[in-house]
């Protein structure tokens, strides 16, 4: 297995509020690693570093060969990274399908011209976007709610749109922010299934989770920020017997229990 | 009606406060006028709040023999009416151009813009200029009115680029007015507030435009097609990247969407259609002046697209019927137009921001905010 | 020349600042550009010749020209700290959780409104104030000041001196400060936000209506269009100063006053209104958040 993601010492100082420091790891293709830590850890500002939110104050993302640090969000995602958010961000007013069609965007080639005059090839293009949003909403279970109102739909959904609207982007790695946050076991476990099946079809994920069912359940790796150090970083069963992390965390019962 | 005496007094003080902040414009035998009125508006309108309109989300039915139907009225129009009604109407398609550009701008992709009609100007001035000046048609000229409003819409969407909402409101106002009073204080090349005169009308295969009923079709003919390269473009994946913008940026940057490439464009496209009504405005007008471009038509201009239903293709034509005929309708009162527009104003932001055929999902959303607000305050 | 600028340029910047700090304090709670503020300063101005006209007809003049004046100046205050209460209370607060575009349109609506109702009740021409004050004034340096103008500045500063004691020093301006900061967090801890809100308008009120009938006197005319040039000029000072910042606001609009004088003089008169929209978007461009103002950025 080679390595997918590099992450450089990475660093990001927002003024005197140092989130991230020297952070440093590496991801396997077609892994499941899970970043995990206390609230305020940096996890989040390490995703926004990942996906061109948030330029990196030092330290290096490489994709490959290719360098990732300090390009826009947008050219991030023709890499191939794709990303959820902790608070949720749909695009309200438009529908569930439209939605995904929004995350096809890089791959569907119309032009002005194009759409100006409505010719074939454009209506077999838009054809063919909107099959394959069908499909990924069915992957994730929405078909039946495509032409609602996102805003409409409950929390749940919400989270498993913004799923499959990544996935249209045709990730090679999906990140995903808390993606069972709120969510009861039931739903937390059919959530589990679905990140094991992207696994099998080749994609690399990143997860931030706090539910520690999850994480001890399906990654391969966890690493361990606090106060925007790495504190820890290795397989599950390391991690949680890790002194350091247990101390961070002062959860003994969680980790335990998992 | 059923008043209980706390209402009454309650509309009583009400008028009473108004008329005495008034008082000193309006005399004493105005502010009795206005303490009268007010209590017979308040009544009225709290009779008709009863009837619920405000979370009642209109659409359009849609069939093709309305389709039909339509276009027959359209074209049949100009035969049964008099020429007072086909300037109206004349009037009323470049309003409904400007309006439908805008709304890319505001309504589509969420940017602000109050100086919508600085782009309006340079059109009709571009084709004022070149007519007058070098000689040219209108049809050699219109290349040059809608390169020059695209790429003006394209230079102020550079530095609006960065900026949030309002500053965002400013900047293009700012835009809108410096254009104005370029406009107005250059007198040797724009005419100065005496405007430019004796602009020439289109001619098409030798036959000149310059009579109004014939102008009716050329500019009917621009709007239709105006309405199909917009509704298209807004049903591709150009007008999903838009709204997507609108409704959240960062999102839909982090979906793929280039962001700043976007705003570029709807500005420019934006800026096109303006560009192209002012050259239909001066063309008809056959004169133009700086008072035509005020910051009060911008107003206007976004107001129907606010009227309409922000992104509402049919809603924004609508809108701009509404305000284009209405005060026409109502000329007899024209004093009190203004007026009427500044009440308007308020009430509609207040009780249907949404505008006649925009989502009501707004209005929702934000009564949940309020809701756990109020919350935190027990 | 160069000095007889500076101190036209002191005392027109000293007006705009008066006006300018309404739209910073209101821009701070708020968050919201108070279109209709320009339009406050207006009717200031109006009311001035008004109430004076009237106290003149009583004969109160002729018995003493302060006792008239300082009535004019009291009453006038009044009544514009009424209008901005009522504005705030009809068009803003409906709209406190709407998105930014609504309150925006409903300012813009007052504003309409209101200019178009002095213009019907008043007429559309210049309204005219009499000549109070002589021509008379101290030389210094050379530059000629006129009485007049030295009133002023000295009211201006005084003004401002006297909020800035306000803001810092009472616990209604703390008060002020925390709703700036964090509305919501400001009324968990108690703070009633209504009454701040409501304040922060009459002050800016009063300010602007003081600022109205100061140019009333100076210029000897006003027009129910010189709200709308004023208050874009004064929110042009309120940005560069750092909207939001109450210092901001008074140091901008008197730069804004100088770089209106000096451009006039020197450059071009006719442009004159073109300088504040210049500055403004060369300011936005290069430093949105004005020179004393905070960065904020957008969590996400």
């Amino acid at each position: 297995m080679t390595y997918i993601l590099e992450v450089r010492e990475l660093t990001k100082h927002f003024g005197g509020l140092r989130a991230l420091e020297e952070v440093s790891f590496k991801v396997r293709e077609g892994s499941i690693i899970s970043i995990i830590g206390p609230n305020g850890a940096g996890k989040t500002t390490l995703f926004n570093c990942l996906t061109g939110i948030t330029r990196p104050t030092r330290g290096h993302i490489h994709l490959g060969e290719r360098e990732l640090t300090g390009l826009p969000p947008h050219e991030i995602v023709r890499c191939g990274i794709a990303r959820t958010f902790q608070n949720i961000r749909v695009f309200k007013e438009m529908t569930v399908l439209e939605n995904v069609m929004v995350g096809e965007h890089i791959h569907i080639k119309t032009g002005l011209f194009q759409t100006i005059i409505r010719n074939s090839v454009f209506r077999s293009k838009e054809r063919e976007a909107m099959d394959k949003a069908m499909e990924y909403l069915g992957l994730v279970g929405l078909e039946e709610k495509a032409f609602i109102p996102a805003i409409s739909l409950p929390y749940g959904d919400q989270k498993r749109l913004e799923i499959a609207r990544a996935l249209a982007t045709e990730p090679s790695i999906l990140l995903l922010d808390e993606p069972t946050a709120g969510m009861n076991p039931q739903e937390t476990s059919e959530v589990m299934e679905m990140i094991l099946r992207l696994q099998r079809f080749g994609k690399t994920i990143i997860l931030i989770e706090h539910d520690m069912k999850v994480v001890m359940g399906i990654s391969e790796t966890i690493v361990v920020l606090d106060h925007g150090v790495k504190i820890a970083e290795g397989p599950p069963d390391d991690v949680r017997r890790d002194p350091l992390v247990i101390e961070a965390y002062l959860g003994r019962e969680s980790l335990v229990e998992a | 009606m059923s008043y209980s005496l706390k209402a009454f007094r309650g509309i009583m003080l009400v008028a009473l406060w108004f008329s005495l902040l008034f008082l000193p414009f309006k005399g004493p035998l105005g502010a009795i006028i206005l303490f009268a009125s007010i209590v017979v508006s308040i009544s009225l309108f709290r009779a008709l709040r009863r009837v619920r309109f405000r979370g009642i989300k209109l659409s359009l039915p849609y069939s093709r023999y309305y389709t039909l139907f339509l276009l027959i009225f359209l074209f049949l129009f100009p035969l049964f009416v008099k020429d007072y009604y086909l300037d109206v109407a004349i009037l009323s398609c470049i309003y409904v151009i400007l309006t439908l550009g805008l709304n890319v701008v505001v309504g589509f992709t969420g940017l602000l813009n109050l100086g919508f009609v600085a782009f309006y100007a340079i059109g009709a001035y571009t084709y004022a200029l070149l007519n007058l000046k070098l000689g040219l048609g209108f049809w050699q000229s219109l290349p040059f009115c809608l390169m020059a409003s695209t790429i003006a819409g394209f230079v102020l969407a550079i530095p609006a680029l960065r900026l949030r909402g309002d500053y965002l409101a400013i900047v293009t106002l700012g835009f809108g007015e410096i254009t104005r009073l370029i406009l107005n204080n250059w007198d040797s090349l724009t005419g100065g507030p005496n405007g430019l005169t004796g602009i020439s009308s289109p001619v098409i295969f030798g036959l000149s435009l310059g009579r109004l009923n014939r102008y009716y079709y050329l500019v009917l003919f621009v709007v239709i097609i105006c309405y199909i390269i917009i509704k298209r473009v807004r049903e591709s994946k150009i007008g999903r990247a838009w709204l997507a913008i609108r409704e959240d940026e960062i999102s839909a940057g982090s979906m793929g969407v280039n962001v700043t490439l976007y705003k570029l464009y709807a500005f420019s496209f934006g800026a096109f259609w303006a560009g192209l009504a002012g050259a239909l405005f001066a063309a008809k007008m056959q004169f133009i002046s700086p008072e035509s471009f005020t910051f009060i038509e911008s107003v206007l201009i976004l107001c129907m697209v606010i009227l309409g239903g922000l992104g509402s293709i049919e809603g924004v034509i609508i809108g701009a019927l509404i305000l284009v005929i209405l005060p026409e309708v109502l000329r007899g009162v024209q004093n009190y137009r203004m007026l009427a527009l500044g009440i308007g104003l308020i009430l509609m932001m207040i009780f249907r921001p949404h505008g006649i055929f925009g989502s009501t999902m707004i209005k929702k959303a934000s009564e949940k905010i309020r809701v756990s607000e109020g919350a935190n305050r027990i | 020349m160069f000095l007889q600028q500076i101190a036209n340029g002191l005392t027109v910047g000293g007006v705009y600042a008066l006006i300018a700090l309404g739209y910073t304090m209101v821009y701070g709670v708020l968050e919201l550009i108070n279109f209709a503020h320009g339009e406050v300063y207006m009717l200031g101005a109006y009311l001035g010749i008004i109430f004076f006209g009237f106290f003149t007809v009583l004969g109160l003049t002729s018995h003493s020209l302060i006792l008239s004046l300082s009535l004019t100046f009291i009453l006038s205050a009044l009544f514009c700290a009424a209008y901005g209460f009522t504005i705030e209370r009809i068009a803003y607060r409906p709209l406190r959780n709407a998105p930014r575009l609504s309150p925006l349109i409903s300012a813009i609506g007052v504003s309409i409104f209101l200019q178009n109702f002095v213009m019907l009740t008043q007429g559309a021409t210049d309204k005219v104030f009499p000549q109070l004050f002589s021509t008379a004034g101290p030389e210094f340096l050379g530059v000629r000041i006129t009485n007049l103008q030295v009133s002023i500045i000295l009211i201006s500063f005084l003004l401002m001196y006297l909020l800035h004691l306000f803001i810092t020093k009472t616990r209604f301006g703390k008060a002020m400060r925390a709703v700036a900061q964090d509305r919501i967090m400001a009324s968990l801890v108690g703070i009633d936000i209504d009454s701040v809100i409501s304040m922060t308008f009459i002050i800016g009120s009063v300010l602007a209506a003081v600022a109205g009938i100061m140019v009333a006197l100076y210029y000897g005319l006003v027009n129910y269009s010189i709200g709308y040039i004023a208050g874009i000029k004064a929110f042009t000072a309120a940005v560069v100063g750092g909207i939001g910042s109450i210092p901001g606001a008074m140091f901008g609009g008197i730069l804004l006053g100088l770089v209106e004088s000096l451009g006039a003089a020197y450059l071009s008169s006719e442009y004159k209104d073109a300088y504040a929209f210049a500055v403004l978007i060369a300011v936005l461009l290069i430093r949105p958040s004005g020179l004393f103002g905070q960065k904020r950025e957008e969590k996400v």
